[in-house]
C-alpha cells in the first residue's frame, strides 16, 4: 500500500517493460526506495539510522562471507587461523577490523534507531508490528554478535561463551542439562565453536529476513515523522529519490567517515586485549566483560545479588531478558494519544532526564569491576529503568496534557504555528 | 540514477534546479561529482574484496622446493612436491635421450628439443611438472612399474595422453608437453625449483 499520489513506476524501454511484465522486480524497488515512495517532507537525520542499520548489516555479510573463507572453526587451529587472516590473507585485516568495528557500529546506529523510536513514540499504531519485528531484529542481532565473538577462541570468547551458556544453568530444573545441551559437552570445547560458526553465519539471513519484513510493515503505513502527524495529503511528502536518497547517501557518508577512522587508527579500540590471548580454560581473566554493546543489560544482570524467593542468578537472568522483552509492551504502555516527544512535555522530561541517563549509568557499571559502589549504583538505576517502562510511561501518558499539534507536517514545516489551532489536533493523526 | 539528469518532475522548487547563466545547473553538479565519487570508492571497495581470494602470503612462501637428486641413479625418476602440485625428476638413459633426439621436433603438437627442456651440462636430467596439460590429473610413469605410455615417457590415465621421453605431448588430447617449471642447480646435485 502506498499514498494514491505515489508516482506509478513507467518502464523505460522494452527490456524494462518486458522484466515488468514477467518479474516486476524495478518496480518494486521504485516502490520501496524509489520515487514511487512518497516520505514525509520533514524527516531529520534521526531518520537515516535505519537506513544506515541495513547498510552495516550488509557490510557485515559480505565482510563476514570473506572471512569465513579463511577462518577455521576448530579449537586447534581457530586463533591461529585469526592471526593468518591478519598476517597472511590479502586485505584479510582490513576485513577482520572492518567486521570487528562494524559489529560495533551496527550495534551504535541500531541503538540510535531505537531511541528514535522511543523518543517519537515510532512504535504507536499504526506501526506497532514494525515496532515488534525491530525488537525481534535486535535480539537476533545480540545473539549473532555473541556467537561471533566467540570465533576467534580467545581468553574473553571462551569465557564470553562461559558465561552466557551459564545463564541458561539458572532456568530451574532444566537449566543444567539445558547447558550441557547448548555447549554440546561441559564447558565450551570443538562442538561448542562449531555450532557457533555454523549459527553466526545463519542468522545474519535470518536478520535479513526479518529485516525485509520490518521495512514491508514499514511501508503500509509509510514513514512516521518527527511531528507524529499523519501524513495528509501530497505536499506533506516527498519522493524517497531522489530527495531521502540523497539526505541518506549524506548521512552514509558521515558515517563511512567515523567508521573508518576507526578500522584504520582505532581498530582494537572497541575490543579486549586479552581476546588477543589464546582460550585457557583452566584461567579466567581477571576483569571479564562483555563487548561494549552489551554493558547496560551485563549490568542489570549482575544487579541481583541477593536471592528474594528465586534465587539471585535467576532474578538477573530473568531481568536482563525482561529489559528487552518490556519493549514488545511499549505499543500498549504507552497510553498517548500523541506520538512524538516534541509535543509531550512530560514524557519529554522523563525520556531526557530519566530514562537516557539511567541507560548511561547502566552502561557505565556494565563496564565496571563487579564490585561497590557499582552494584549498588546498577540496583537503583535497574529498578529506575522498569520503573520507567512499566510505571512511569503509562501514568505520565495518560495524565499529561500534550502540546497543540500542527494541522499537518505542511504546516508544520513551513513554521505556521500561529495557525495552530490549540488543543483541537491533540489527537493522533491516523 | 534518473537524477543525473536532474529533476523535473521535483515537487518543490529548489534553488538549486534552476539554470545557471551557462547553461549548467548547480544541481546536476552535485549530483555527478556525488555519484562518481561514490562510484569511486565503491569500485576501489571491490579491490580487497576480489584480491582476499588469491593466495596468501603464507601460500606463496611455499613456493620454493629444494631437492637433492645425488642418489637419483641413471633411469630412475623421483616424485617432489612443488607448490602442492607433483614435480618429477628423472635421470634419463642414454637410450631415452636418443630416442627424444631422433624425432623431428618440428612434427610434434608442442614443438620443442630435449636439449629446450633441460638445463646446458645436465642433459640428462628432466624435470617437468607431474600435471597433466589435459586436465589436470597426474600422469603414470614417474614409479616403478606403472605404465610409461606408448612412448616411453609417461602416461597419463584420466584421458590417454601420452608423452614420450623428453615428456612431450605425442598422443592424446593434451594440448601441449609437460611443463618445465623454473629451476635451477644450486649444486652439481642440488636443484631448487620456483
Amino acid at each position: 500500500m502506498s499514498f494514491p499520489w505515489a508516482k506509478e513506476y513507467q518502464p523505460q524501454n522494452g527490456l524494462m517493460k518486458f522484466l515488468d511484465e514477467k518479474l516486476p522486480l524495478p518496480r518494486f524497488v521504485y516502490n520501496a526506495v524509489g520515487a514511487g515512495y512518497p516520505v514525509p517532507r520533514n524527516l531529520s537525520y534521526f531518520w537515516n539510522f535505519g537506513v544506515l542499520a541495513g547498510f552495516f548489516l550488509v557490510v557485515q555479510i559480505v565482510t563476514g562471507v570473506v572471512l569465513a573463507m579463511h577462518y577455521a572453526a576448530n579449537t586447534q587451529v581457530a586463533f591461529a587461523s585469526v592471526e593468518h587472516i591478519m598476517r597472511d590473507v590479502n586485505w584479510g585485516w582490513l576485513m577482520r577490523y572492518t567486521h570487528a568495528n562494524g559489529a560495533s557500529f551496527f550495534f551504535v546506529v541500531v541503538y540510535i534507531h531505537i531511541f528514535r523510536g522511543l523518543f517519537y513514540a515510532s512504535y504507536k499504531p499504526p506501526r506497532e508490528m514494525i515496532w515488534l519485528l525491530g525488537v525481534v531484529i535486535f535480539l537476533l542481532m545480540m545473539a549473532t554478535a555473541f556467537m561471533g565473538y566467540v570465533l576467534p577462541w580467545g581468553q574473553m570468547s571462551f569465557w564470553g561463551a562461559q558465561v552466557i551458556t551459564g545463564l541458561f544453568e539458572a532456568i530451574p530444573l532444566v537449566g543444567p542439562p539445558l547447558k550441557t545441551w547448548l555447549l554440546g559437552g561441559f564447558a565450551p570445547d570443538n562442538a561448542a565453536l562449531n555450532r557457533f560458526f555454523s549459527l553466526h553465519f545463519l542468522l545474519p539471513f535470518v536478520i535479513l529476513g526479518c529485516v525485509i519484513l520490518h521495512i514491508w510493515a514499514l511501508h503500509i503505513p509509510g514513514s512516521s515523522n518527527p511531528t507524529g502527524v499523519e501524513v495528509k495529503n501530497e505536499s506533506d511528502t516527498l519522493p524517497f529519490h531522489p530527495y531521502y536518497t540523497a539526505k541518506d547517501g549524506f548521512g552514509l557518508g558521515v558515517a563511512l567517515i567515523v567508521f573508518m577512522t576507526f578500522v584504520f587508527f582505532l581498530p582494537n579500540m572497541l575490543g579486549h586485549p586479552d581476546n588477543y590471548i589464546e582460550a585457557n580454560p583452566l584461567s579466567t581473566p581477571a576483569h571479564i566483560v562483555p563487548e561494549w554493546y552489551f554493558y547496560p543489560f551485563y549490568a542489570i544482570l549482575r544487579a541481583f545479588t541477593f536471592d528474594f524467593i528465586l534465587p539471585a542468578k535467576l532474578w538477573g537472568v530473568l531481568a536482563m531478558f525482561s529489559a528487552i522483552l518490556v519493549w514488545f509492551f511499549l505499543p500498549w504502555l504507552d497510553k498517548s494519544p500523541v506520538r512524538s516527544g516534541h509535543y509531550r512535555p512530560l514524557f519529554r522530561k522523563f525520556f531526557w532526564f530519566g530514562l537516557i541517563p539511567v541507560m548511561a549509568v547502566l552502561f557505565y557499571c556494565g563496564g565496571a569491576p563487579a564490585e561497590e559502589p557499582y552494584v549498588m549504583i546498577s540496583q537503583i538505576a535497574t529498578a529506575y529503568y522498569f520503573l520507567h517502562f512499566l510505571v512511569i510511561l503509562p501514568i505520565i501518558s495518560s495524565i499529561e496534557r500534550p502540546d497543540p499539534l500542527p494541522f499537518s507536517i505542511t504546516e508544520a514545516v513551513l513554521d505556521s504555528d500561529k495557525k495552530a489551532v490549540l488543543g483541537e489536533n491533540a489527537e493522533p493523526a491516523v | 540514477m534518473a537524477s543525473t539528469t536532474g529533476n523535473a518532475e521535483a515537487t518543490p522548487e529548489v534553488s538549486g534546479g534552476v539554470e545557471g547563466e551557462d547553461g549548467v545547473r548547480r544541481r546536476d553538479f552535485i549530483n555527478i561529482a556525488a555519484v562518481s565519487a561514490a562510484g569511486v570508492g565503491g569500485l576501489v571497495t571491490l579491490l580487497p574484496l576480489v584480491s582476499q581470494m588469491a593466495p596468501s602470503a603464507d601460500v606463496l612462501a611455499e613456493s620454493t622446493t629444494e631437492l637433492d637428486i645425488s642418489s637419483l641413479e641413471v633411469g630412475q625418476s623421483i616424485k617432489a612436491v612443488f607448490r602442492k602440485q607433483p614435480v618429477f625428476v628423472r635421470r634419463l638413459t642414454q637410450n631415452e635421450i636418443d630416442a627424444a633426439n631422433a624425432v623431428d621436433a618440428g612434427s610434434l603438437r608442442d614443438p620443442e628439443t630435449l636439449e629446450e627442456r633441460t638445463q646446458p651440462g645436465h642433459g640428462d636430467v628432466l624435470v617437468v611438472m607431474g600435471v597433466c596439460t589435459h586436465l589436470g590429473c597426474v600422469p603414470l610413469g614417474a614409479q616403478e612399474g606403472e605404465s610409461k605410455g606408448e612412448f616411453g615417457g609417461y602416461f597419463c590415465p584420466c584421458h590417454g595422453s601420452h608423452y614420450d621421453t623428453a615428456a612431450r605431448i605425442r598422443k592424446g588430447p593434451a594440448p601441449s608437453n609437460l611443463v618445465v617449471p623454473d629451476y635451477a642447480f644450486t649444486s652439481d646435485t642440488t636443484i631448487v625449483i620456483g
